[in-house]
């Protein structure tokens, strides 16, 4: 939100007057065909992504050099708004005089690039991103189709967010290596989510097989389980790498209750007293206070409060952590 | 040629309208509530446009017509204060709407669903209307509120109204509706359709926007949304509009005084606009012509997506409307013509075409001629229209 967002802008006065130009004049709107294909030389080639269902759908038309596998002529027809026909376009003018190898390189990001006016300034709002990736994907089923292989084959990484072309690795890697906790982090971090915004969480513009919502949520619990299995794995190796402060309370419980049984227990059940945990909180300034009561011997005796309470707590303290405070009831 | 063909959005304000607001900015600006004379002399115009307003949709002088902000105000009123007057504390937990509301109802209905009540949104048939058995079969002795709209702002088409509110007194269930398209478009009169509420805004019959009004039937409870002062009689707190609402009275008068107009010359124009892009294969209109506002259009042009449509309108100086697709932010399909029922490929084809009392027909001429136009270029680029080799496998 922010000052931009309160008024609602006209999403055509963000648009490069490129895009303007081509929704007006595409150059390479039109259809090849088989005679075409014949005069020129090549073989034709014809894809389809979209449908009109969704409220875009693209063909795009090659003549390809069957010896060099160089793309002679591109052509498109596309059904969807401006801005749809606009990188359409400009999809089909980048693949003239490429090979088919080379064409599937072009990324939406590449067409979005290509119809800016000044290199620093988009050619579309991000709400219009997702257009120029339709133009991507068009690009590898002509491929496909020219090289009798599956669209998939071209893709060697799972991509969440289409509009901003970024992987699965890469948002988990940010979420683990930033300690990322919100969508807006890794929208920020990435750019992940912030054109069509249809990978951020279901019910957008379209359905996809990963959200950021999900990725996130699993990629936090899969940094909490690893971060517990440290902790478990330094215990079972018995080196204290992992620090007292950062333990569940529940493992603090069975560290404390391991330290008193110990140092402590022995020396008070010699002189016909003990004592037990009730509970252990976790305070907002990092300290734990652990709240025992005394039993048998020492429930009277006048050092519990003094000299014994003191031995306990250095005892816990320097075994454990400076942070322990414990507190007889 | 500049030719504004979205009068369903909002509408020119009327040039008499305008000079009736003018003395009540920089003359007469008082707070009414103010009891020296800066505050009292606007009272006569005050007064002049809540007669114009109760005259207008046929109040009686024991109802309340309060003025509101506009009527997305008023229908959040509505559905918000009966949420907290009889659901929150007391044995009912239902309300019905239909799938073709204004987001004004839509989207607060969906609010109370997230507080735990009940909502039914009644289909629509293939004309965008709703099925009036399925408004019976769907009240219970849980219902606390029906509102359904008087004319659906894409379509146009009218609802039952005068059946529902006979329904709805019958059932003794309260009856809000959304007359926001209706008013100055055909005759509204609250005591034939026996509605408890209805809203409306004035920017929708040539009056300023930011000002509207929620009629609300003799002696009917509702807590207010706005609290904070004794205006309105402490039904709506806040410094009256003086400008506004004087302007939304004399809109009023005019709306009504023209009506006549509005069945007549808009209609006639309308349907030569319409008539004409019928010619014009594979495109429908939604509903038929009867059943519908004098002054609205809803076609569906095979193989154009709306905004691209409007985009062409825009380049030679048409502004239309579609609910659909690209031109919002959410990139989503018209949801009327979803809720119609029809074929999935033509929810991104819908064009909104509306009229006024201002619309030409010098305008609708060189309209017929740019629309013919636009799609003949567009179906050009259109793959719907795409050659493809026999052996081609089509996955559009």
């Amino acid at each position: 939100m922010g000052k931009n967002s309160l008024i609602g802008g006209s999403i055509w006065e963000e648009y490069s007057q490129k895009v303007q130009d081509l929704m007006n004049n595409p150059k390479n709107m039109g259809e090849l065909t088989e005679e075409d294909a014949k005069n020129m030389g090549g073989k034709l080639v014809v894809a389809d992504f979209g449908a009109e269902s969704c409220g875009d759908a693209v063909r795009l038309y090659w003549i390809v050099d069957e010896a060099t596998e160089m793309i002679k002529a591109a052509k498109f027809k596309s059904f969807g708004c401006g801005t749809a026909i606009a990188s359409s376009d400009t999809m089909a003018e980048l693949c003239i005089g490429k090979t088919v190898s080379e064409a599937v390189k072009i990324t939406n990001i590449d067409v979005e690039k290509a119809m800016r006016d000044n290199p620093d300034i988009p050619a579309v709002p991000p709400q219009k991103m997702h257009c120029s990736v339709m133009a991507y994907d068009v690009i590898k089923a002509a491929a496909a189709s020219f090289k009798g292989v599956d669209a998939a084959s071209f893709e060697d990484e799972i991509i969440v967010c289409e509009c901003a072309r970024v992987s699965l690795g890469t948002i988990k890697e940010v979420i683990r290596l930033n300690n990322l906790t919100t969508v807006e982090e890794i929208t920020n971090y990435t750019k992940a989510g912030a054109f069509c915004k249809s990978c951020v969480k279901p019910g957008g513009h379209e359905e996809k097989e990963y959200y950021l919502v999900d990725i996130l949520r699993d990629t936090r619990a899969e940094m909490e389980h690893d971060r517990l299995l440290a902790i478990s794995n330094a215990q079972i190796e018995g080196h204290s790498s992992v620090n007292f402060d950062d333990l569940t309370v529940v493992k603090k419980f069975q560290q404390i209750e391991a330290a008193i049984d110990e140092n402590i227990r022995p020396m008070l059940v010699m002189d016909g007293g003990n004592l037990e945990i009730l509970d252990i909180k976790e305070g907002d300034d990092k300290v734990t206070d652990v709240y025992i009561r005394y039993l048998g011997a020492c429930s009277g005796c006048a050092s519990s409060s003094t000299g014994t309470l003191f031995a306990i707590e250095s005892v816990l303290q320097e075994k454990l952590s400076k942070n322990i405070r414990i507190l007889p009831i | 040629m500049r030719v504004y063909l979205d009068n369903n959005a909002t509408t020119i304000v009327d040039p008499k309208v305008f000079a009736e607001m003018v003395p009540y900015f920089c003359q007469m600006y008082g707070n009414p509530n103010s009891l020296h004379q800066f505050g009292s002399e606007s009272h006569p115009a005050l007064r002049a446009a809540m007669d114009q307003l109760y005259t207008g949709i046929n109040a009686n002088d024991e109802d309340d017509i309060v003025i509101t902000s506009c009527a997305t105000e008023s229908n959040n009123w509505v559905i918000k204060s009966i949420y907290n007057d009889t659901i929150l504390h007391g044995d009912k937990n239902h309300i019905i709407t239909s799938e073709v509301e204004h987001p004004a109802v839509g989207a607060s209905c969906k609010f109370l669903e997230s507080l735990g009540v009940k909502v039914t949104y009644l289909p629509v048939n293939s004309d965008g209307v709703i099925n009036i058995e399925d408004l019976k079969n769907a009240i219970t002795d849980k219902t606390a509120l029906v509102s359904i709209m008087w004319a659906n702002n894409e379509t146009g088409m009218l609802f039952p109204i005068e059946e529902i509110g006979a329904i709805c007194k019958e059932r003794g269930v309260l009856f809000h509706t959304d007359a926001v398209q209706a008013i100055g478009k055909i005759p509204v009169d609250v005591q034939k359709a026996n509605v408890d509420f209805l809203s409306f805004s004035a920017h929708k019959f040539h009056g300023p926007k930011g000002v509207g009004g929620l009629y609300i039937r003799n002696g009917q409870a509702l807590s207010p949304f706005f609290h904070g002062g004794e205006h309105m009689g402490g039904r709506r707190s806040g410094t009256l509009n003086v400008a506004g609402i004087v302007g939304m009275g004399k809109a009023m008068e005019l709306a009504v005084e023209a009506l006549d107009f509005e069945k007549n010359n808009v209609r006639r124009l309308r349907d030569k606009l319409e008539d004409a892009l019928l010619q014009i294969p594979e495109t429908f209109v939604v509903g038929t012509k009867e059943q519908r506002v004098p002054n609205t259009i809803l076609i569906s042009v095979k193989g154009i997506e709306g905004e691209a449509m409007l985009w062409d309108l825009n380049q030679n100086g048409i502004g239309a409307s579609t609910g659909s697709a690209c031109a919002s932010e959410a990139l989503e399909s018209n949801p009327v013509m979803e809720a119609i029922g029809a074929e999935a490929d033509l929810a991104h084809t819908a064009l909104r075409l509306s009229l006024s009392r201002f619309t030409t027909d010098e305008e609708i001429d060189f309209a017929i001629e740019v629309i013919q136009k636009a799609v003949v270029r567009l179906r050009a680029i259109s793959s719907t229209y795409a050659y493809a080799p026999e052996w081609h496998v089509s996955k559009l």
